[in-house]
């Protein structure tokens, strides 16, 4: 999966869980851009992404992941559709 | 909202919950307003998410109070000022085996592990004791899962050391306290971790990470589930089910394939399933739930499938029976109006989407679920929750027997000309007087379920209705009917406060059931008669309307009450004089609890 498709659907899940269609992530973006995101919000938040690309995330990942950008490595890595 | 009807889509509704919630608001319907306590055990934010848009789903505005991470019992022993200004209208528990203070290990006795069982016991009850000495309120206590591992593999749920065992033992007792305590409800957790995958569901790292007591994918189902509690201890339960035949109670089409070409009874499996189903809703009704028909068929054929010597139910189970080849939508609407029912409180059960799809724009109340394969049907009625029973009173039980009266009575109503000559004929007898304490789970009952002959619509919970019971303050009468046809049960709750010479209606409701029996005129004669007696002078009465209590808008005025002021929303306080009152009952006898005790 290219990144670019990647950043497009990972946008359709943020504007989903915030409830915002202003969002737009980009591989910078962290819980600091996002107004609701806090620490609550980032379990819907994990829940979705795993959905949305059929993958999990290893528990030490979520609490080390510093952005969007490297949500979309691991995913990039180990999506199955 | 059909997004939060069973069977849905969790994955959905976790990702949507915010856009969700905002369209439930906005959805213009007026709701029950209530405060709901969660004492947690494990992280509750997630479950609270999804309480309130199930709760919002059933008609529920709640506001949550929730105790800081894991101070369930602290909380609940302690209470802070904010909880008890707070005042919750129920209190839920939300404790998991992840909860248990300490397990058996197997160097332990088996006294040892019986003192265990006990101290982990007490400090449950303790704690129940005084949230009911302090709020009054209803609670909800989760009983426990099983663990996801077993230590001593199969013999953990035999041995007296294992913590299946444990775990188990400790639900019965759960269970015994829930048994003999009024207004104390269990929240199942243990069928629904089973039914969701206990594997799944206890998922560890939502623990170690989250300190979710189960998988996030689960919660949708675990709210929802506890949200049938909630929605059916604030008489938000379904009343009756509206079911079609064809493919719905029975394989293939009466009318075409004859009723020797049906499907249901033992031959095959698609048979059974239809005739498993068909004792499904026979023992609905057992509980309670008015079964009728609601079928696009000719009547006779509905009848002869109703009469196949394999099925389980037959037409006498049915209250009405509707088989025509009117719209759907339509029939719906009689049948509620001919049972006193609001459409709201019907269940559509039909296989055909569109026929679904047409009675849900009609009817929008109307709940319709789907049904797209007979070996799913009873999961789908069942997990709804629809008829969640919380109260279980004498008078479920007898409501079919009631309802089936009430069509005889109709019948003899033809035979007379003259109404009044037709309600004697019905020799009612009715029993008038202060509430009996073997009344007051009817009565409270009555006054969180009955919406349309009810002017202030003021709900109260058991003990609420207990302290009101209790005081000196009031004047209460409840009103029991019996006629030639039966006996109604308790059927009106009037409830005024007394303030000087002047009372404050504060309740008066009656069940539909009882609609143009003059019944209403046999309470207002016993109220003033009582009024008389303790020195009142005047009685004022109250409506408030909602979208539910147009009927009664005039009640006041019929009974000869004054007019004395109206509001903008509509809101009337009426008054009437105690002195120049006449009785007006002329059709019921009238007797006082020295009658029944």
């Amino acid at each position: 999966m290219d990144t670019k498709t990647i950043y497009a659907r990972l946008n359709k899940v943020f504007r989903d869980v915030f409830d915002d269609d202003s969002i737009t992530v980009n591989p910078k973006t962290t819980a600091d851009d996002i107004d609701d995101w806090d620490s609550l919000e980032h379990i819907t938040l994990i829940n979705a992404v795993e959905k949305e690309f059929k993958m999990k995330f290893k528990m030490g990942e979520i609490s080390s992941m510093k952005n969007v950008g490297e949500m979309a490595q691991i995913i990039a890595a180990r999506a199955k559709g | 909202m059909k997004e939060l009807e069973y069977p849905f889509d969790s994955e959905y509704i976790i990702k949507k919950r915010k856009s969700i919630k905002r369209t439930l608001l906005s959805d213009g319907s007026s709701r029950l307003k209530k405060k709901i306590a969660v004492f947690g055990g494990s992280t509750t934010n997630d479950i609270v998410v999804y309480l309130d848009l199930f709760l919002l789903h059933h008609g529920i505005e709640a506001e949550f109070y929730q105790s800081e991470y894991a101070q369930y019992w602290q909380d609940a022993m302690f209470p802070s000022d904010e909880l008890l200004s707070f005042a919750p209208d129920i209190v839920f528990i939300h404790t998991t085996n992840r909860n248990i203070s300490t397990y058996p290990d197997t160097s332990m006795s088996r006294d040892d592990v019986d003192a265990l069982l006990e101290n982990e016991y007490l400090k449950f009850e303790q704690m129940w004791q005084k949230i009911s000495d302090t709020y009054h309120c209803p609670i909800i206590q989760n009983n426990f899962e099983m663990p996801f591992y077993r230590i001593m593999g199969n013999k953990d749920c035999s041995d007296y050391r294992g913590h299946s065992n444990f775990l188990t033992r400790l639900n019965t007792k759960f269970y015994d306290y829930a048994d003999r305590t009024e207004g104390f409800y269990i929240n199942d957790i243990n069928f629904i971790s089973a039914s969701y995958g206990l594997k799944a569901w206890s998922d560890p790292s939502y623990w170690n990470m989250y300190k979710y007591a189960m998988c996030v994918d689960a919660i949708p189902e675990f709210s929802s589930n506890l949200a049938n509690i909630i929605k059916s201890v604030f008489g938000k339960n379904k009343k009756a089910l509206a079911l079609d035949l064809d493919n719905t109670l029975w394989g293939g089409v009466v009318g075409d394939d004859g009723v020797d070409g049906i499907q249901i009874g033992q031959e095959t499996g698609v048979s059974q399933s239809y005739y498993e189903f068909q004792s499904y809703i026979k023992s609905l009704k057992s509980l309670g739930v008015i079964l009728t028909v609601c079928s696009k068929n000719d009547h006779e054929n509905a009848i002869a499938g109703l009469n196949h010597p394999e099925g389980a139910l037959k037409p006498d189970d049915f209250i009405i029976i509707k088989a025509n080849w009117e719209n759907k939508d339509r029939n719906i609407a009689e049948t509620a109006a001919e049972l006193n029912i609001l459409p709201d409180a019907i269940v559509f059960v039909d296989d055909n989407p569109a026929e679904r799809a047409i009675v849900q724009a009609q009817l929008p109340g109307v709940n319709a679920p789907v049904m797209d394969s007979v070996e799913n049907y009873i999961t789908t009625i069942d997990r709804n929750g629809y008829f969640e029973v919380t109260n279980f009173s004498e008078d479920d039980l007898k409501r079919n027997e009631m309802y089936k009266a009430n069509a005889q009575r109709a019948a003899q109503q033809a035979t007379f000309t003259d109404y009044k000559d037709y309600l004697l004929s019905l020799d009612m007898t009715a029993v008038i007087d202060d509430f009996l304490p073997v009344y007051l789970q009817r009565i409270t009952q009555l006054s969180n379920k009955s919406n349309q002959f009810n002017v202030t619509t003021k709900r109260y919970t058991a003990t609420e209705m207990e302290a009101v019971f209790e005081s000196n303050d009031y004047i209460r009468l409840y009103g029991k009917l019996v006629d030639k046809f039966g006996d109604n049960g308790v059927v009106s709750v009037v409830i005024g406060k007394k303030d000087g010479t002047v009372l404050n209606m504060e309740l008066w409701l009656m069940s539909c059931r009882v609609l143009k029996r003059d019944m209403e005129l046999a309470m207002l004669d016993r109220l003033v008669e009582r009024c008389r007696e303790q020195g009142i002078k005047t009685i004022k009465g109250y409506y408030y309307p909602t979208a539910k209590n147009n009927m009664v808008k005039e009640l006041y005025g019929f009974f000869g009450f004054d007019k004395i002021s109206e509001d903008e929303s509509g809101n009337t306080v009426w008054q009437l004089e105690v002195d120049s009152y006449k009785n007006r009952n002329q059709v019921i006898k009238v007797e006082d609890n020295s009658s029944i005790q």
